[in-house]
Parts: C-alpha cells; sequence; structure tokens
C-alpha cells in the first residue's frame, strides 16, 4: 500500500480555543449511531455550534471569515474522553487536514496519526501568535511543516513538535500501519504460539 | 533482571519492530461492540481481507440497546441496524457474539471479566476507551479506534509505542463509606485528566490488595480519565479466585498451569518504576464532581471552588466555564444541591457489589418526590444474580426503575437521557458537556451509595450521614 507522504500542510487557520475539549464534544455520541463515517463532518462540535432549534451559536466554526480553513488550533488536552474514531473522522470529514494544540489525549493522537492527520503540539504563546495572525487576516496561509518540525505563516515561523514514530509515519507514508503489520505475519504466528491462552 | 508486569506482558506479545521504530504488538484477546466495530468490518471488506483469529474476538452489543425494550425491531431504526450490522458481521467472519438471547450479553467491560475472558498475563483490545477495566486482572488492556480494530482484526496485532509505568500506591484503611469510586476520583483530581498521558498505571498497596476484583476494576475503568490509557493491579489469590470456573478459564490440568503463570506475570519487587505516587487511603473522602470533566472532584465536605481563588489564569478560566455550564455557584457547599435524575450503572460502577451496597442501605427508605431513578445492571449475568438475591426488589421498592443491562444513561445513545440541564447524581465516568444526552445536561459523578443518598433525599448528600454509615460493620 503506498500512502501520501505527508511533509507539510499549508492552509487557512482557525482556532477553536479551550483545554480538555473532549471527543464528546467533538463529536456528540449521538451521531455515531452510523454504520460508516461517512456525513460525519456535518455534526462536527455539533452542540457548540447549534442551539436547539438548529440556529447557529456564536462559534469559529460559524464565522464565515474562517470558512475552508484546513488546520485546526486549541488548547491543551485536546481530544480527551472516549476513543471513538469518529472524532478525527468528523474534524477530516470537516476539512481539517492538520490540529495544532498545547498537547493531545493518547488514544486520540494515534487515531488522528493513523488516518494521516498530523497532530502537532506548539506552546500556547505560539498558538496565540498564530491565531493573533489569522484574527487579523483569515485569509493568511500558515504551514505546518511536519518534516522540519515548524509552523510558518506571514513572516514569522514558530517552533512545533510531532512525537518522532508519528512523524516518521507521516513523512514516509507509513501512517497507515496495515501493510507493515500484514508482512508481519509469520513472526505473528511464532509470538502467538508462545502463548497457551492464543491456542484455537 | 526485575521487570513490572507491564514490561513482562509487553515483551511477551511483542512481534517486532516497525519501520518507525513502534512495536507490533500481538493482541491476544480483542472485544467489539456495535458502534465502533461496523466501519472497521467495512474498511476489511474494502481491502478484501479477513480475520486471523476469529476464535480470540468477542462481541457484545451494549451502547444502543434499549433498557426497557426487550422485543426487536428497536424504536430507533439507527440503532436497530447497528445491532443487525453487528449480528451480520460476526456471522460471516466467525466472531462469537454474546447477543442477547444468550443471557451473556452486556456492558463489554463486564462481560470480559465475567466469562472469565480476561485473564492475568494478556493483551487486550477493544474500540473503547474504559477497556482500561481489565487491567484489574493483571492484562495489558488498550482502548482503541476503529483503524486499529480493523488492525487487529486482520492482524491481531497492532502498532504501539511503549508506555512509562507509574506506580501508585493507595496504603492505608479506607474510611467507612469510602468506595474504590473515591479512590479512583481523588487520583484523578490529585495528578490531573492528563497526568497520565504516556503511562501505564500500576495500582498497588493494602488498599488494593484487600479490594475486591469488582473494586480493582472501578479504579481501574477510570484510569483514562486521568490520562493513563493502559491501568492494572497485579494478579494475586484475589484474582485466580474470582476466574476459578468462569465459562472461558481454563479447566483441570491447565488451570494449575494457568494460575502458576499469571503468577509469575506480576511486578517483581525492585523493579523499576519510572514515577512513583504515594497516597493515604485516610486522605480520601466520599468524592463528587462539581465540573465538566473528571478531575474537577472535592469532597462531600468541600465547597464548589470560586475561580477568583483560582492560582493560574488557566485553572481560574477552566472553573468559569465548568461553573457556567453546571450552573453552580462558586463557594457555595457541593451538599445540598438538588438533583433531577439518579443513575446507578455503567462499566465503572453497575456490578454486583455496586448494587448489593446500595440495597443494604436504601431499603425502607423512598426515592424523593420528583427524582427519576433508574438502576441498570452492567450485564444480563448481573441482572440475574441481583434478582436471585431480591436486589431488584429492594431498588424497585425504594422507587429505582430496574432496567434490562446495557451502557444506558452513561452516554445516552439508547433512549435513556436527561432532558434541558436536568442535573444528574451518576455512578458513570464521565461529566462531558452533554454526556448524559442532553446538551445541556449536567452530570455529578460518586460513588453508587452517594447516588443512593442524593436519590433519597433529592440533593447532593453524605451518603455516611443519611445512611448512618459509620453504625453499619465498614463497607469495604
Ligand atoms: S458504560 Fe459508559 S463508559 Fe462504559 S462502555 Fe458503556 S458507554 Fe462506555
Amino acid at each position: 500500500m503506498s500512502l501520501e507522504k505527508i511533509t507539510q500542510v499549508t492552509g487557512r487557520a482557525v482556532n477553536v480555543p479551550g483545554n480538555d475539549i473532549d471527543t464528546d464534544r467533538i463529536i456528540p455520541a449521538r451521531f455515531m449511531k452510523c454504520v460508516t463515517f461517512d456525513g460525519l463532518g456535518e455534526y462536527l462540535f455539533f452542540d457548540v455550534r447549534k442551539n436547539a432549534d438548529g440556529t447557529d451559536k456564536p462559534h469559529p466554526l460559524n464565522d464565515p471569515r474562517f470558512k475552508g480553513a484546513t488546520i485546526l488550533l486549541s488548547g491543551a488536552n485536546f481530544g480527551c474522553g472516549s476513543s471513538r474514531e469518529h472524532a478525527p473522522q468528523a474534524i477530516q470529514k470537516y476539512g481539517f487536514r492538520a490540529i495544532v494544540a498545547e498537547n493531545f489525549a493518547e488514544i486520540f493522537f494515534g487515531n488522528c496519526t493513523t488516518l494521516g492527520i498530523p497532530c502537532a503540539t506548539a506552546s500556547r504563546e505560539d498558538i496565540a501568535k498564530i491565531s493573533a495572525a489569522v484574527e487579523a487576516n483569515p485569509k493568511l496561509d500558515v504551514v505546518l511543516d511536519v518534516a522540519k518540525q515548524e509552523i510558518r505563516f506571514g513572516n514569522q515561523t514558530v517552533k512545533a513538535s510531532i512525537r518522532d514514530t508519528a512523524r516518521d509515519a507521516l513523512v514516509n507514508g507509513r501512517w497507515d500501519a496495515i501493510g507493515e503489520l500484514l508482512e508481519g505475519k509469520p513472526a505473528v504466528l511464532q509470538t502467538a504460539a508462545k502463548l497457551p491462552y492464543l491456542a484455537a | 533482571m526485575a521487570k513490572s508486569l507491564f514490561e513482562k506482558v509487553w515483551d511477551a506479545h511483542a512481534v517486532r519492530k516497525l519501520a518507525n521504530g513502534q512495536t507490533q504488538l500481538l493482541i491476544g484477546t480483542h472485544l467489539i461492540h456495535e458502534v465502533t466495530s461496523p466501519q472497521a468490518f467495512g474498511m476489511l471488506r474494502d481491502l478484501g481481507l479477513k480475520v486471523l483469529m476469529p476464535h480470540r474476538t468477542f462481541a457484545t452489543v451494549d451502547h444502543i440497546v434499549p433498557t426497557d425494550q426487550l422485543v426487536e425491531p428497536f424504536a430507533d431504526p439507527l440503532a436497530d441496524a447497528m445491532i443487525k450490522e453487528l449480528r451480520k458481521n460476526c456471522q460471516e467472519f466467525g466472531i462469537t457474539f454474546f447477543d442477547r438471547s444468550t443471557g451473556k450479553q452486556g456492558i463489554v467491560h463486564i462481560v470480559g471479566p465475567e466469562q472469565g475472558i480476561t485473564q492475568p498475563g494478556t493483551t487486550i483490545a477493544c474500540g473503547d476507551s474504559h477497556t482500561s477495566t481489565h487491567g484489574a486482572f493483571g492484562a495489558i488492556a488498550f482502548g482503541i479506534g476503529t483503524t486499529q480494530i480493523r488492525d487487529v482484526l486482520a492482524t491481531q496485532t497492532m502498532a504501539l509505542g511503549k508506555l512509562k509505568v507509574r506506580r501508585i500506591n493507595v496504603d492505608g484503611k479506607l474510611r467507612p463509606g469510602v468506595y474504590a469510586k473515591d479512590v479512583i476520583l481523588h487520583i484523578i483530581r490529585t495528578l490531573g485528566v492528563n497526568g497520565g498521558t504516556g503511562y501505564a498505571y500500576e495500582y498497588a498497596g493494602s488498599v488494593f490488595d484487600r479490594f475486591s476484583m469488582e473494586e480493582r476494576m472501578t479504579v481501574c475503568n477510570m484510569s483514562i480519565e486521568g490520562g493513563a490509557r493502559v491501568g492494572y493491579v497485579n494478579p494475586d489469590e484475589t484474582t485466580f479466585k474470582y476466574l476459578e470456573g468462569r465459562p472461558y478459564s481454563p479447566k483441570g490440568q491447565a488451570w494449575t498451569q494457568a494460575v502458576a503463570s499469571w503468577r509469575s506475570f506480576a511486578s517483581d519487587p525492585g523493579c523499576h518504576y519510572d514515577d512513583v505516587v504515594n497516597i493515604r487511603a485516610e486522605d480520601i473522602a466520599p468524592t463528587v464532581t462539581w465540573g465538566i470533566n473528571p478531575g474537577q472532584g472535592i469532597s462531600i465536605e468541600e465547597k464548589i471552588p470560586d475561580p477568583s481563588a483560582a492560582q493560574a489564569v488557566d485553572e481560574k478560566a477552566s472553573i468559569e466555564e465548568a461553573l457556567a455550564y453546571m450552573k453552580l455557584k462558586p463557594g457555595a457547599p457541593i451538599k445540598g444541591t438538588k438533583i433531577d435524575v439518579a443513575f446507578l450503572g455503567s462499566c465503572t460502577n453497575g456490578r454486583l457489589s455496586d448494587f448489593q451496597e446500595v440495597a443494604k442501605y436504601i431499603k425502607g427508605k423512598k426515592v424523593a418526590p420528583g427524582v427519576k431513578a433508574i438502576a441498570v445492571p452492567g450485564s444480563q449475568g448481573v441482572a440475574v444474580l441481583c434478582e436471585s438475591l431480591g436486589i431488584d426488589k429492594v431498588l424497585r421498592e425504594a422507587g429505582f426503575e430496574w432496567r434490562a443491562a446495557g451502557c444506558s444513561m452513561c452516554l445516552a445513545m439508547n433512549p435513556d437521557k436527561l432532558v434541558g440541564d436536568q442535573l444528574c447524581a451518576s455512578s458513570s465516568n464521565r461529566n462531558f458537556k452533554g454526556r448524559q444526552g442532553s446538551p445541556t445536561g449536567r452530570t455529578l459523578l460518586m460513588s453508587p451509595l452517594m447516588v443512593a443518598a442524593a436519590a433519597v433525599t433529592g440533593q447532593v448528600s453524605d451518603a455516611r450521614e443519611v445512611f448512618h454509615v459509620r453504625d453499619l460493620p465498614a463497607a469495604v
């Protein structure tokens, strides 16, 4: 399986501020009643974006200036809570290609990487700088350079970090592990043969 | 060299190093349910792949099942489609399905242990973050996403980076009326909701040595709420005794061998830990959350935090956000907060001992007028046990509805939901905004007995006072 080498993501950015934004908030459980991930994008952040009567609440994603943004900025512990892949799927289906936050919850980070969504961490100050810049000029192109671990916007450059294993997987087109895991089958069977509880 | 249980289990299941430095880890036991698996089977079909070891995958249905409707089709066509899809996938790929007709259905994290599928020294994965529950048996159990479910189905492995290990010792004696739930709420409050990122939590100390398997499960269950993907307790006699005679436990000669092998997985004395935390059991009080993440908890005697007293800007902002959502007053006592709903159940506190403990104290008392109280056994097995002991009757007489097994109001993917901004005293594990089915619904997490106390008084109460807990034999 050959996958796209994700070395950088370029696009407009939008800031959804806040810490501990959990996957229930990213995609409320009632929208998980589905047997495919299609169409999840429209329910992204649903309860914080929509009133009960279906009208819009003030939310960065409802702000027409940020329409079409592909880089999502947020705070600390982004994606905590449930392991639902519906959350990164909704983010991706909505149109985001990368997330920059102060840090990420473990399972969410792994789920995103497997879908080819780079999750980069940056300092609070730097995230504030980027969001100030896009607030001033929503059309500004932001570049998340996965390989170089930096974010460039306007004439500024700030540091970003992406865990080695994830970065390697993204830039070398290995973010979906299935091909490599399948190749390991002989070794898998050998390891399994040593564990009595796995006997058929 | 002395090794921790985590390292031993990891080493026994490590297949090989992958190009990016991660490990291809063998997953011995795979548990699936209706919400996160259908897309994985879809991906499997798209790639033309088969399930490598169908006999090591076990399925059940829990999240979407109605707890008050036993016949299909379900009133909710989407839920009905999901159960049918799971049934079809299990049939097509030769996977054991604990369907409702088997009498073994229930919340996946209750069914695994109950059936003896969850065993020490094994690796377990499930597309659900509370898979950490199974660590109570000395297993390394990971919550995974749907793409990883596909990986485990197709290859019985997944790609993973090794975790660090933090040992959390809880020593001493818990005070009467303090439960396993309070222990974990206290730990999360102390170490923070992301304090466990990158770690496996090893729970130890005299409190855990004395804990039953059900209490150990309650603690391991909420490891993820503290940011730790994995939590475990070393296997001991309590573990083996629980497993003996269960349907999937080894029998005869194989049992003796299994116990010897399980014992050998326990952490060696003097092994290395990346971090050690010590907690005094006596410092733990009945704990209640007041906010919108499980780390926002206080003891029943404390006051709701005041943002103006916060140390950091961040803390101030998060307290303000939580209080605005929860509609609670800063500086007011949490005790006395009016509740609308009381929920007993979930994979955290939906086991026999949870209902037993409530029944013991609630007998002869009544749920306060205007409070909706529901008790939802975590599995059909738990339901049958409770019913054989008359626990359902005691709860019903007190004014609880006694429901059929499932996740129910823990995440409200079935018809059990909060309405509007109802406030719910809940024995579940998450108090996120909108978690219990209403976008403005509010959740206070607490132990089952504290839920019962709130139910009978109509307000957040100290169960020790309501039920004169000190007058009865110590509850643990
Ligand atoms: S009871 Fe709640 S936390 Fe547990 S598996 Fe069900 S929905 Fe998840």
